[in-house]
């Protein structure tokens, strides 16, 4: 099963995502920004950083590279896309996800081992999980203050769109505590925290287990790459 | 700009700074962005609705900011 990870000029977490891929049971394959070619992927992490300096606005100067229009059509076609913190930024200002995310309410870039509740696990991303389980995913951003128009938000809590909620505090004002979101399809997920720094035992956040044993971000490669065997 | 709704914390870092100033008087600061797109001919009625679309489409993110003008200046 290969999955597509993307670098643009200022991606930071793209060989971090590659190892979360391999170490899932899965073959890392790089894309570049200026290439429309998918190389036949079965699936696409969009990872994070600072994507062309974050000039503009987060993501938007990304989200009309070259490589973003086939990645937007294989979106609508079904391909599973997952776009963690700059990358869920690309997803929103490519209009596969809707609103938007600003700087943080306290200002402050943010860097945190963050509890989240599985809201939804009807995902290529999150079948793996339980629904309201709690898992503990490292958070690093300054602008992932989630926002949206009352009426959009209406229909991500009627419509199940939520994918993932912060528990305990809300580390940058989010509205409605929302740490990440599904498509209506379920093949596109987009978060804030970082899951591929969840993914090996002595790397990853501490548990009432032992220090830094955390590994819940590795179940997002896992249930993509279950998804992709089963379809 | 910013949308009148929306917690503008580079806004409000400028208006607290100056308060500490002793400005009182200033309740609220938004800051938003100027953006010049330079033509090399004079730009013509198809450019400018061209640039509006630009504005619009790529240039602000209508869910968190609101373009003001569109004007043509030397």
């Amino acid at each position: 099963m290969k999955i597509g990870v993307v670098t643009f000029p200022g991606t930071l977490d793209d060989r971090d995502a590659a190892r979360a891929v391999r170490l899932a049971g899965g073959e890392a394959v790089s894309l570049w920004h200026a290439d429309t070619n998918l190389h036949s992927v079965d699936a696409v992490v969009l990872p994070g950083g600072f994507s062309f300096g974050d000039y503009l606005r987060c993501g938007a100067i990304a989200a009309q590279a070259p490589v973003m229009q086939s990645i937007i059509d294989a979106a609508n076609g079904g391909l599973p896309v997952l776009g963690i913190c700059n990358g869920f930024q690309v997803l929103v200002e490519s209009h596969l996800l809707p609103g938007g995310l600003i700087r943080n309410e306290h200002q402050h870039f943010i860097c945190r081992d963050q509890k989240l509740i599985v809201e939804n696990v009807d995902t290529a991303w999150t079948n793996g999980f339980e629904l309201g389980q709690e898992i503990t995913i490292p958070l690093k951003n300054g602008e992932g203050g989630y926002i949206a128009d009352q009426e959009t938000l209406k229909r991500l809590e009627g419509e199940g769109l939520i994918a993932f909620r912060y528990s305990e505090v809300n580390p940058n004002g989010s509205i409605n505590n929302i740490a990440g979101l599904r498509n209506e399809r379920g093949n596109v997920v987009g978060l804030m925290p970082h899951p591929e720094h969840a993914v090996e035992p002595g790397f990853g956040p501490d548990t009432s287990v032992a220090m830094r044993s955390g590994v819940d971000g590795l179940t997002f490669f896992t249930s993509v790459l279950k998804q992709v065997v089963n379809s | 700009m910013p949308k009148a709704d929306l917690l503008d914390p580079a806004g409000k870092a400028v208006a607290n700074a100056l308060q500490r100033k002793g400005h009182a008087e200033i309740a609220n600061v938004r800051i938003g962005k100027r953006i010049e797109l330079h033509y090399a001919t004079t730009p013509t009625e198809a450019d400018i609705e061209a640039a509006k679309q630009i504005a619009a489409d790529f240039l602000s993110n209508g869910v968190i900011e609101d373009v003001i003008s569109v004007t043509v200046e030397n």
